[in-house]
This record gives structure tokens, sequence and C-alpha cells, in this order.
């Protein structure tokens, strides 16, 4: 079969232009402007997927992105998009698109037997089962799993890009039929700046279905002077764009698609484009979709929306069935049934339910009466046929149960105003009783709605509709130009107004377990029926209870028939049922687009030390502390990791290390009050401090708990020099400035943040001492928590006298910018000294031996300086950000976790284990680091235990159920080195 | 996204902005204890105009206090810290 069903001539696509692809590993063939659904239409055919609880056959209900059961994956690897609409993709050469939610093929679907035993999972059975005893669940959960979910995530990595982009303009126009045209064409003629975003290819909307003649001109020719008239004027166009999302203070996201979807890019390799568009005015011009109505087998292949159908053969020249029924409750359906006539098929009935009397007026109605059967007050009662599309129907006429033989029906339920917006900014709805229909009331945000969308009926109006709110709009915005003239007017002929009248009645007949609501997640009327009686009355309760709406459709066609059908159950207007909230987006967005350029190495900024090359010179294992990268160790030969730090530990410990420590967090305290500053910020005492000297600090929040650490220096009298942990950095520096600026104002000081003006090296070990001295070339060295200045290797330097490692240890601090040659000069002295590199592996040995805590390890927000055993540094009488918190009596409870020191009796202590008493029992503590004596070797570790302090001594397990490794350890205070301190002090 | 008027940059979107926390919840150096706990741990969500305490932490890092609405978020004021509404200091 091939294309048997386009009629020879007529629409937009390009007959010369032939476009190969395949559906399923079938390949087929459609021409340029086709989507996939209208080229496989034309090819005959019906089955497009399987639905998503039953499994039942689906076709093509849509023309567009409502289109709620034809969902298809597009694309291969890692292009690979699941749900997309076959509606909403339009062919290119290649594409290679599948079904989804059947097994094993599309046409032999074994889990279609699910309809067979529907019965038993009717509204809510997931709530049920997950209330039911937790053994039914396992009996169920794999069959669940098996038969639920649309299509499949791909394994593969996205390779496209995705931009993001922010624009801002006078106006923005959402839809371009006819209402969005004319709105766009009076704010541009007003002088207003005007930005059009158009999620089809081409803009017309309706006009693209039913062309009509506009001020004179046909519809196709009035389109392309609007676009030049836009252009010419400085306005923006984009196709395949939709507004997906209506935020705050007048932000809206287009989501363009540069792809279709699984199409490979072009050489810039772009897939979509994310719009951040804030504008002065807002105009949505949306559009309407069309609602389906209730009747057994409503969701059968063959079974789709009138407008679609008129799309299928005006468009794209498919005349999608031969043998017609069509059910309406308005006049919408006759010019379907008109065009359809026109192009050969053949009507078999018009089910109108509305009276003759209220429908028989109109023009399209005259013109079907004379020519086709068309019966008043009739109704649907069921579509029979098979996954290989409707065979007949069965219809109330005149009261009589009648059987149809057809290939198609066509359906009309009426309109709902696409006012997804318009509530995402957060506006109310009116309701119309006789069209059935939400449209927007009050705007909350600087937008307006314009033609179908706000429940405008007939082309003539629509234009208007959009031609004055585009003037007002401009005017809204003060703009006062010229060129305005009078609105787009139609010829009254193509004026083919809906007058839809709502019915949400099903005939009486009808059973209403194969009358669908909700098409993509399989609720039927019957399901919500059983939801009242259940006793769910809440709207949003009943979507959770039976998933309406919650599909990757979000309900467009269905939430309102569902809503009317709760509304008649409870036997009050449908508006005092109430609606669901719309969220963003309106359509399905891929979440490469959100994301943007922020992937991979985009996804954070990587800070680089300006020692960086050098260290990469030595191939070191990096290691991420922030956004920056460390040197973790230097292997040498064949070292690992712990080979390398255990070298490099000992080297300092026995002879010298030089390590970077650039990445500190550092500042400038200068004035007169910068000691009374420094004392808010740090805990410690700080305005003793002789010039010249330094001291260990901490920092706490306001809670009590210790924020970081660092040192703080006296450079001058007026003058402090701070440091803190490298990852604490950014935090430390907005924690000064809400402290100066906001609960100190007062004091005469300054901070300057200098983390990156000043690079520095550490110097550590029994011959760090000498290192210094000897490039210093004479005087001595400064005393331990001393600072002194002077020039290395001809550069000036700071020298602060300052242990982590627990040995003599001096931080050399240079300009960044000239840290090049003092670092090599102090690596020189330190090889020729027997000494090495060490990282940030070493680093973390050296300091577990000491006891020395460490931010994200034991300053870990829960902790206070008491817990850290640091009680005693802080000062009694307070006056520092977190001292009153310190009251609390919780801070004082005996069974603290508190800081304490492990020593392994057997075996090695592992990372992130939990301290036990025996095993089973409740945990009593935790290990934070764990690490090796250095010279001695052996397993040690730090940790928190319950009122540890006074347990030393006590013999517990450290166990790590994940790592399926245990200990024996010995509870000691937390140090295992040179408890004297006689190491680091001259 | 909210649009804040910085008194120095002008409108700038959200995401160059911190927030701190609600004015009333600063908690001051000698705060008494029973003061503390309740604006640590039982402070108000109010539904309605707030004072906030808010940065310009990626544009000028000024510290702002912004008049926000919380249930639409219509921001009513963006001051400076130490300025008031009429235009003193505060
Ligand atoms: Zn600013």
């Amino acid at each position: 079969m091939s294309q048997t069903l386009r009629q020879t001539k007529g629409g937009r696509i390009d007959r010369s232009r032939t476009i190969r692809f395949q559906f399923d590993g079938k390949t087929h063939k459609g021409f340029e402007g086709d989507t996939l659904a209208s080229a496989l239409l034309a090819d005959g055919v019906k089955l497009f997927g399987r639905s998503f609880k039953y499994h039942r056959p689906r076709g093509v209900m849509a023309a567009g992105i409502e289109e709620p059961s034809a969902l298809v994956g597009a694309g291969t690897a890692g292009r690979y998009e699941a749900n997309t609409r076959a509606t909403d993709l339009f062919i290119y050469p290649g594409l290679k698109a599948v079904s989804q939610n059947r097994w094993p093929s599309l046409g032999l679907d074994l889990l279609s037997g699910i309809s067979l035993i529907s019965p038993f999972i009717p509204a809510g059975f997931y709530y049920k089962t997950f209330f039911g005893p937790p053994k039914l669940w396992m009996v169920y959960e794999h069959f669940i799993r098996m038969a639920a979910g649309l299509g499949k995530a791909p394994r593969a990595a996205d390779k496209d890009a995705y931009e993001h982009r922010a624009a801002f303009w006078d106006v923005l126009v959402v839809g371009s039929g006819p209402a969005g045209l004319a709105a766009a064409l009076a704010a541009s003629a007003s002088g207003a700046k005007v930005i059009l975003a158009e999620q089809d290819r081409e803009l017309g909307g309706s006009l693209l279905t039913d062309a009509a003649t506009i001020d004179g001109q046909a519809s196709e020719d009035w389109i392309a002077a609007a676009t030049t008239s836009l252009l010419a004027k400085g306005g923006r166009i984009l196709t395949r764009t939709t507004a997906a999302g209506f935020y705050d203070h007048g932000l809206l996201n287009l989501i363009e698609r540069v792809t279709e979807p699984g199409q490979a890019p072009g050489a810039d390799g772009l897939a979509q484009r994310l719009w951040r568009v804030r504008a002065g005015q807002v105009i949505l011009a949306t559009g309407a979709l069309e609602r389906p109505r209730l009747f057994a087998g409503n969701d059968l292949p063959g079974v789709m929306l009138s407008g679609a159908v008129r799309t299928y053969l005006n468009r794209y020249g498919v005349r999608t069935g031969q043998k017609v029924v069509l059910t309406t409750d308005n006049d919408d359906a006759y010019r379907t049934a008109l065009a359809l006539a026109e192009a050969g098929a053949q009507i078999v009935a018009i089910l109108d339910s509305r009276a003759a009397s209220a429908a028989g007026n109109s023009l399209s109605v005259r013109r079907a009466q004379t020519r086709l059967p068309v019966h008043f007050g009739a109704k649907l009662i069921a579509a029979k046929g098979s996954a290989k599309g409707v065979k007949s129907a069965k219809a109330l006429i005149d009261g009589q149960v009648t059987n149809l033989v057809c290939d198609l029906i066509a359906v009309s339920g009426g309109f709902s105003p696409v006012v997804h917006l318009h509530m995402q900014a957060g506006g109310t709805l009116g309701w119309n009783e006789t069209t059935g229909a939400f449209s927007p009331d009050v705007s909350r945000q600087n937008q307006t709605t314009a033609g179908a969308a706000s429940g405008v009926d007939g082309l003539g109006q629509t234009l208007t509709s959009g031609w004055e709110a585009g003037l007002a709009a401009a005017k809204t915005l003060g703009l006062k130009g010229g060129s305005a003239k009078t609105p787009p007017a139609c010829a009254e002929a193509d004026d083919q107004a809906c007058r839809s009248l709502a019915d949400w009645l099903p005939a009486p007949q009808t059973n209403l377990k194969k009358a669908f609501v909700d098409y993509q997640n399989d609720v039927t009327a019957a399901d919500l029926d059983l939801a009242w009686r259940e006793g769910y009355r809440s709207v949003e309760h009943m979507k959770r209870y039976t998933t309406l709406g919650m599909a990757t459709d979000q309900g467009k066609t269905s939430n309102l028939v569902g809503l009317a059908r709760l509304a008649l159950a409870e036997g009050r207007p449908v508006p005092s049922v109430g609606l669901t909230t719309f969220r963003p987006p309106y359509t399905p967005v891929t979440l490469g687009v959100l994301a943007g350029e922020h992937t991979g190495a985009h996804l954070s900024p990587r800070r680089r030390p300006v020692l960086y090359p050098v260290h990469a010179a030595e191939k070191p294992i990096w290691q991420p502390v922030g956004y920056w990268h460390r040197p973790r160790a230097y292997p040498q030969g064949r070292e690992d990791l712990h080979q390398a730090a255990h070298r490099e530990s000992l080297a300092v410990r026995t002879k010298v290390g030089v390590t970077d420590v650039s990445t500190l967090g550092k500042f400038d305290v200068v004035g007169p009050d910068a000691a009374a500053f420094l004392e808010l910020v740090c805990a410690t005492t700080v305005g003793k401090l002789a010039v010249g000297r330094g001291r260990y600090t901490l920092m706490l929040r306001e809670d009590g708990m210790v924020m970081d650490d660092g040192t703080v220096w006296r450079v001058a009298e007026h003058r402090f020099f701070l440091t803190s942990s490298t990852g604490g950095a950014d935090r430390m520096s907005a924690h000064l400035s809400y402290v100066r600026k906001v609960l100190a104002p007062q004091l005469k000081v300054t901070v300057a943040n200098v983390q990156e003006h000043w690079a520095a090296a550490a110097i550590a070990g029994p011959l760090a001492k000498a290192v210094v001295e000897n490039l210093m070339g004479e005087g001595a060295a400064p005393r331990h928590m001393s600072l002194g200045f002077g020039p290395l290797a001809g550069i000036p330097t700071m020298i602060l006298a300052a242990s982590y490692s627990g040995e003599r240890a001096f931080e050399i601090y240079a300009p960044s910018h000239q840290i090049g040659p003092v670092w090599d000069a102090i690596v020189e002295q330190a090889r020729g000294l027997g000494g090495c590199l060490y990282g940030l592996e070493a680093l973390e040995i050296l300091r577990i031996e000491k006891g020395h805590i460490v931010v994200g390890g034991e300053i870990d927000g829960r902790a206070t300086a008491d817990d850290l055993g640091l009680g005693k540094m802080l000062r009694p009488a307070g006056g520092f950000v977190g001292a009153t918190a310190l009251g609390r009596p919780a801070m004082s409870d005996p069974q603290r976790l508190q800081l304490v020191g492990l020593e392994a009796i057997s075996g090695t202590i592992p990372e992130g284990s939990m301290l036990v008493t025996a095993k089973g029992a409740v945990p009593c503590g935790h290990v934070t680091a764990a690490g090796m004596n250095v010279v001695q070797g052996g397993s040690i570790a730090l940790g928190f235990l319950q009122g540890g302090r006074a347990r030393l001594g006590d013999v517990l397990t450290a166990t790590s159920p994940t790592r399926k490794q245990a200990a024996q350890v010995k509870v000691v205070a937390p140090v295992f080195y040179d408890l004297a301190g006689d190491q680091y002090r001259d | 996204m909210l649009l804040i008027h910085c008194p120095h940059c002008g409108p700038r979107a959200q995401a160059e902005f911190v927030f701190e926390r609600p004015l009333e919840s600063i908690i001051q150096i000698d705060e008494a204890l029973p003061d503390l706990i309740h604006k640590l741990y039982s402070r108000v969500n109010p539904k309605g105009p707030s004072w906030e305490l808010w940065r310009h932490t990626y544009g000028c890092q000024s510290w702002l206090k912004l008049h926000r609405d919380t249930h639409n978020h219509t921001i009513h004021a963006v001051l400076e810290i130490g300025q008031t509404q009429d235009g003193g200091d505060a």
C-alpha cells in the first residue's frame, strides 16, 4: 500500500518532494509538509499504538499537539525521543519511528489480554493495592511494571546541543492563527516591537485547515503579507516554537524546535532553543481544542475528532475514511461532512445531538441538509471494530437503535479554549453554559486573550478580537503609532461559527465501561462514576485517584468531559465542581532543553589554582574540592593512591613536604573596628592578639553549630588576615558581608575577599624551618603562630608559621601572579633535603593522626565547639554569632555526640562505619574519617560517640553493613601523634 | 521567575538574587535566648505582604529589603538595607 488515501491535489504538502521514513521497521513514503500521522494515514495505517493500562489498540485522534493516543518513539540511540505525538512530528528523510507500549509487536500484542481482566483493575487500582496486604503488591508489582509505562527513556547520552536565550519585547503574541496574526499586525502597526511564537511549522493556525478570504485576499496570501509586514517593522517570528510556561512577572518560556524529534541537527549541533521572554504585554491567541464525546469504543482506531478529519483532508490531502458517521453538538462538524462529501466520501449519517429547532438555521447546516443525511436529536451509542479500525456504529436516531456501516467516525463534543497560559499566569475563568466552555475572565498579569482562546466564535469576530487585543496592548504600553486602520475582515460565507450546544449526556444505552474519557491513561466514564460512588468529591482528589488528566497530554481533550461527568453525578453545574490546576509545561518538554548549555563540564565552573599547570606536569590524581580541582596525590612509578599518600605523609613526618594551599578562603579585614568586627564573627579571642601573631579560630552559625574554622592574624594594629576552609570560602564571604552590613553596620571596618589574590605553599616537616631559612638567606623563620614578611626567590612574601599536619610548618603567601618562582624555589629546596610534594590524601592522613577537624568531616553542621573538644577556646563572655544559642539546654546534654579517636584492635576500621556496642545494637556513634598511623602503622579513625569523652577505653564495633566490613575498636582521645605538641614548636 | 528592581542595577532576574530571610528573623548578636529560638525554629511563614532580606549576590552584592507578597509575588518595594520607605535611614 502506498499513499492510497492521498488526494491527487490540494493541501499544503509538496507532492514533488517525497520523503522516505520508517515506522516499526517498515519503510513508508510521505511528502514534504506531512506529519508522521498524516503520512501514515495516507498509507492506510490505522493502528499507531497500544493504550497505557489495557493495551487497547489506538489510532490517531487529533491533528495537533493535543493528540492523546498516537504516541511514538522517534530517532535512535541518544536522539531517541519517547512519547512523541505522531501528529506533532514533521517527517524528514531517514526518520525512524516506533510504536510504543506493545509486546512483542504492535499487531500482535500479547498484553492486550489485559482488556479481558479490566474489570479487575478499576479506578484507584494502585491505591487499593497499596492499602491492601503487602503480599498482594509483591504479586502485582512484576505484572504492573511490565505492563505500565509508555515510552522507554533512551540509555545513550544526548549528544545534541541546546541553548538558552533571553529576549525582551514590547509584545509577545502566542499563536499565529487569524487572531494572533491580527493582534501582531495591530500592535506592530501601533509601533510595538512584536515577537510571535507559533508551535506549528507554518503560520496560519485554523486558516491552514479552513482557507478563507480576508481583506479580499486568499488567506494564504494574507498570511504571507502579514509576515512580510511584521518582519519589515522589526518583528520576530518563531515557528515550531511552543510557549510552554507563563511564570511570574511576565516571564514566558518558549521552546523552539530547531530539529524534529530524533532528527540530526545541522553543523551547529543545535536541537532546541529555550527562549526566556519578558514582554511588556502578552497576547494569548492559542485557539481552542475540540473535545471527544462519550460512547462505547470511542477510542477505536478510526474514531477521530471532526476538526482533525478536516485538517487531514484540507491540509494534508488525506481522506481518512470512505464511509463516514459524524456525531456532533455544533456546526463545525458540518464543515467536515461537506468537505468529505466534496472529496468523494460517503456521509452515512450526521448525528446532531441538538434539536432541529436549535440547530437548523445556519448556513452550513442548511447546505448539509439539502444533500446529506442529517439527524437531529441523535447520538452515537457505540463504535464497533478492531485493531484494524472501525467497522460499524450503533446510533440512536429518532429513538431507534440503528446500525450504520462505516470506516470512520468523526466526533465533535464542542471546543475548549486553550486557557493554560492564562491560568498559569494566575488568571481566572468564566463559564459559558451554552457552549460548555471555560474562557479567560480576569487576567492577573500583563496578558490578554484573543480569538477562540477567549471564547470568540467565527472568523470575523476572531479577527476583530485579535486586532483589538493588539491595539490595546500597544496602548497599555503607551504607544500611539499611526498606521493601524481597521481590523481585517473576512467574506461572510467564510465566517462559519460553531454554535456549540454542549451536551454531556451519553445515549442511555451506552456501555460506560468502554466509553473513554482520558484516552492516554485509560480512564472511562464508569471509572469516574465509581470514584464518585466511593466518595471522591474534590476534583483534585478524583484526578489523583483515577489518574484522569495525569498523562503526558495533561487531559487537553479529556479534562472537561471528566469534569462534566463529575458535575452530572453531583447534580451541580460544571464550574462549581472546580478545575484542577494548570501547570507548565503546556506540552511535554525535553529535559535537554531545560538544561541548555549547563551539561557536562558546563554544569559548574572548574576552578583551577594558579599553580594548576605546575601540578599537572607532575601528573597527580586530582580531587574536586568545591569548584576547585586540587592534587590528591602525586604517585611515583607504579604507586597507587594509597601508596603515594603514605610515602608523602611519611616524608612530612620524617623530612619535609610541600603542598599547595592557594585555594583557602582569605580575607583582609581593615579598619579601627576590625578587631571588634572579628570578635563578632570568630568565637575565639581576637582583640588581645598581638601584632605579628596569629590564632586558630572557629566561626559559628547562629544556631551555635560550628560553621567553619581557620586562622586569624594581626598584621597591623587595624589590619587582620583571616583564613577559612577552601570549600566554605564563598559561604564565609557572604557571612562576613551579612555580619558587617546587616548586624553591625556601625562598625568602621572593611572586608575584602582576597582568596585569589594570594597563592600559597605550605611547607611541613622537621626540615621545614631549614627550607624557609635557606630561602630567606638571613634571619630566622617566624616562631609558631607568628608571621613575617620578606622576599623569597626575589618575590615579596608573607610567611605564616602555622601547622595543620602537626609538624613544624609554614605557609608562604605570594601574590598569585608571582607564586611560580617562589613555589619552584621551595620545591627545589625541599627535594634537595629529601622531601617531596604532598596532596590532599596525605594531608587527610596527617590531620586524622593529629585529630584536627575538617569542614565537611567533623564540622558537619551538627557539632558544637564542645562536641569537637574545643569548647575551652570560646570566649566565655559571648558576644559572637552563635553565642546565645549555646545556652539551649540541649547544647550541654552529656549524651551529645562527642569527638573521639578510635584505634583498631583487629582489622581495618571501615570508612563511614557505625559504632555499636554489640551486633544488632542501636548505633551509638559513627566514624567520620578513617586513616592510619603513619609511622607505626595500624588502623585509626576519628568519630562521634554519644557521651564519648567519658567512654575512653571502651571497646566497640565499627561496622559498615554496606561494605560488609567490621572492626573491633578501642575508644581513645582524638590525638594519635605528638600529644604534647612538641613537633610543631621550636 | 521574579523580576526584582535593584536600586543600583535596575530590573534583574531573580536568578541573580539570593533570598536570605524574613526581616523579622534577623537575629541580633545580643538576642535573648527565647527570641532566638523563636526566630530560628518557629518563625511564621506569612501568606501575604512580608518584609524580606535579599542580596543581589550575582550583581552588585547589595543587601536589599523587599516588601513582597508571598501569595502572588507582587513586589511593593525594594530598599537598600538601612533605608526606610520614605528615604530616611533605619
Ligand atoms: Zn544590584
